[in-house]
């Protein structure tokens, strides 16, 4: 048998030709993340003064922004990649949506932990009932259940369906759980949580600012990075899959 | 009637059909044959409009499915291997029910009817679920044929029945084709492959192997012409 | 209007074998009695503070009960493979899910009518409110809970352990609906000086159930697909 697989070799094609296509892409983007990460690290520790009733914790502040803002990014891909996919009908899309929302989980994840070390130290409690870190929550459930979706047993264009479903249901479920979340808050406690982390101490300082903004590029770019392997990686498991599926084929036949 | 050009349907990396090309005229009774795995039923899934194709064209009554699936379905009756019937409505309940969602005028009768054609008047109002195998395939054919469709398709109808099923089955279909009505069936027994239908098809890996004509119900015909192309299977 | 045809020919075929059957709706309400019944033991009847979670057990009810009969009502589609025979008749998707939705609906109404009034009989609540507030606010939270309830049952009915699967869609996804009327609930029973607050609540609940009616309506297609 082993015989024979070693015949069928030659029969299998394109694999070194997808390779040299698109990898400058990745470099790139490697060699970007690096360096706007080292960037912002310098800002964040170097640079952006040093708040004054926090100390060195409120530099946290900026890694959970940054990554809130990507976990929101990530899902807003999701959903504009599992449009595409119901009206392409195409692979590719729904491995883009599939990756970005693993990658959203990730930093879902780095939200919901940096939030209560932040809120310890700002508001002296580890969690607070506030819209943004109970959005954060429910877009982590929304989250694992789009990936439940995905787990289901079954060909993959029905899971890859109903999870783009689920995507687009999801991701108009998240602006109005928001809403709703901050109005019930300020019908309960006025003012007290009105404001939210980012503009705590009225106002920033230009340096954070700054610090702020080259940080959420940093993860944006890091983002990218990141899905562009995702996806590579999921385009080579899927073409594993394919050879496999062709050598069976040949063995039967 | 049905013309179906350049089909292919594709799940999990998986090709089950890949290209075929059938053309049945309107009063034709066709049987398909072939392996197990090889693409039968859902070649009528696909006509039945229950599943997409990949890539392909199926048009039926010169309507495309992609388009008008909705007017296709109106003269299409399906009759699958489950028996597509709620478990506990009598045989009238059930097939008013559906008579209903088809439009079919004068349900109730037609229901009456159908239920006495397959002989069952007896049991109008007992609940299916107490039924045995073969009564609820009797039913199960009824409830294809309630609104008259004019594109019959069965999956293995033959499978499991005793011999009083067979034969209102059998009838059933011969009455149907002379009302003109086309009839798709995928099946494993030869004898009456080759007694009811005037064309075999073979499908055998997602490809169209063999298509020929049946005369005189010659069993010797179609079992020759499938060994020949299942020689290659093995 | 073939749509809603169909659609109503399916909700009376699903009552109908509801009606004789009285599987689900039997389960639902005493599976409602009996939170009732636990809540009386976490929380004491008889202390006055107990009023304050009486719109919240009122909600977990509705839900609780309501997730019972929404898996069942696709479940029970795939005896047989009904929704076969659904999806092969002339009828479109959006059919099949409106008609799903009125069964659905119409019983979670059955359910809260009795449920209700026995837990106010339980809980000797002395209603302080307005009752036809209060009757316009349970309708329009269960209309948005049960349409987006009955699509993610369709759904979930995919995978073979859909009753689990089901509340962790379902939940997050229904949470601004029940965030809404646990507080508009809360208002018209207790506080009608806030009324103005309770009828704001009710809009955005009923702007939830529009949004996601119509974009059930519209999905439903790739969801039933086979």
């Amino acid at each position: 048998m082993s015989m024979n697989l070693e015949q069928e070799k030659p029969l299998l094609p394109d694999s070194p030709l997808s390779k040299s296509k698109s990898a400058y892409l990745p470099k790139v983007l490697l060699g970007s993340t690096i360096i706007t990460m080292l960037t912002s690290i310098y800002f964040i520790f170097l640079y952006a003064e040093e708040e004054k009733t926090m100390g060195a914790a409120q530099k946290i502040f900026y890694f959970h922004v940054s990554s809130a803002w990507v976990a929101f990014f990530a899902f807003f891909i999701t959903c504009l990649f599992s449009i595409l996919f119901l009206v392409k009908r195409q692979r590719i899309y729904d491995t883009y949506a599939y990756v970005s929302a693993e990658i959203g989980v990730v930093f879902t994840i780095i939200v919901l932990t940096t939030g209560p070390i932040w809120a310890k130290s700002a508001w002296n409690t580890w969690w607070v009932w506030e819209p943004r870190l109970i959005t954060t929550l429910i877009l982590f459930f929304l989250y694992i259940a789009y990936i439940m979706i995905r787990q289901m047993d079954g060909v993959w264009d029905k899971k890859a369906r109903l999870a783009s479903v689920f995507g687009i249901i999801g991701f108009v479920d998240v602006p109005i759980v928001f809403f709703a979340i901050r109005w019930w808050q300020t019908k309960l406690h006025p003012v007290v949580f009105g404001e939210g982390s980012d503009q705590s101490g009225g106002g920033i300082a230009p340096s954070m600012l700054a610090a702020l903004l080259i940080s959420i590029l940093a993860f944006t770019i890091l983002y990218a990075y990141l899905l562009n392997k995702g996806v590579t990686l999921e385009n080579l498991k899927i073409k594993v899959e394919q050879y496999k599926e062709k050598l069976r084929m040949d063995i039967e036949n | 009637m049905i013309e179906i050009t350049k089909l292919t349907k594709q799940a999990d990396n998986k090709l089950i059909l890949r290209g075929i090309d059938i053309k049945v005229s309107k009063g034709e009774t066709v049987a398909i044959l072939g392996p197990n795995g090889a693409g039968k039923s859902t070649l009528l899934k696909i006509i039945a409009g229950l599943i997409k194709p990949t890539s392909g064209l199926v048009k039926m009554k010169g309507l495309d499915i992609k388009k008008d699936g909705f007017e296709i379905k109106k003269s299409i009756g399906y009759l699958p291997h489950a028996s597509l019937l709620y478990d506990h409505y009598s045989p009238l309940e059930n097939l008013v029910f559906f008579g209903k969602l088809y439009g079919v005028e004068q349900v109730e009768e037609r229901a009456v009817q159908l239920v006495k054609e397959v002989g069952l008047s007896f049991f109008l109002h007992d609940p299916v679920k107490n039924f045995s195998r073969g009564m609820v395939q009797r039913i199960a054919i009824a409830r294809a044929i309630i609104h008259d469709p004019e594109i019959l398709l069965l999956d293995e109808p033959h499978t499991g029945l005793d011999q009083g099923a067979m034969t209102i089955l059998n009838n059933v279909i011969l009455t149907m084709k002379n009302k003109g009505t086309t009839t798709l069936m995928v099946t494993h027994d030869f004898k009456q492959a080759a007694e009811i239908c005037d064309r075999i098809i073979i499908i055998k890996n997602g490809k169209l192997v063999d298509d020929f004509q049946v005369k005189d119900q010659s069993i010797e015909l179609v079992t020759e012409k499938y060994a020949r192309q299942l020689e290659g299977v093995s | 209007m073939n749509l809603v045809k169909s659609a109503l020919l399916l909700a009376k075929k699903d009552l109908f074998s509801e009606w004789k059957t009285k599987q689900v709706l039997v389960t639902q309400i005493i599976f409602a009695s009996l939170v009732i019944v636990v809540f009386s033991f976490a929380f004491d009847p008889s202390n006055n503070m107990t009023k304050a979670v009486i719109p919240g057990i009122i909600w977990v009810i509705i839900v609780f009960a309501g997730i019972l009969g929404l898996n069942r009502s696709i479940v029970s589609e795939q005896r047989n493979d009904t929704m076969y025979a659904l999806l092969v008749a002339p009828m479109e998707p959006a059919g099949i899910y409106l008609g799903k939705f009125i069964a659905n609906f119409t019983m979670i109404m059955i359910v809260e009518t009795i449920a209700i009034p026995f837990l106010f009989l339980l809980f000797d609540f002395n209603m302080a409110g307005s009752i036809p507030y209060f009757i316009l606010i349970i309708f329009v939270g269960s209309f948005g809970f049960v349409s987006i309830g009955t699509f993610l049952a369709a759904l979930a009915g995919n995978s073979k352990s859909s009753e689990m699967l089901l509340p962790l869609l379902l939940f997050p996804i229904a949470s601004p609906v029940l965030i809404g009327v646990t507080q508009a609930t809360r208002i018209v029973l207790s506080d009608m000086s806030k009324l103005s607050s309770a009828l704001a609540w009710t809009q955005m609940v009923t702007s939830y159930d529009v949004i996601f009616f119509v974009i059930s309506l519209f999905l439903i297609d790739y969801v039933l697909e086979v």
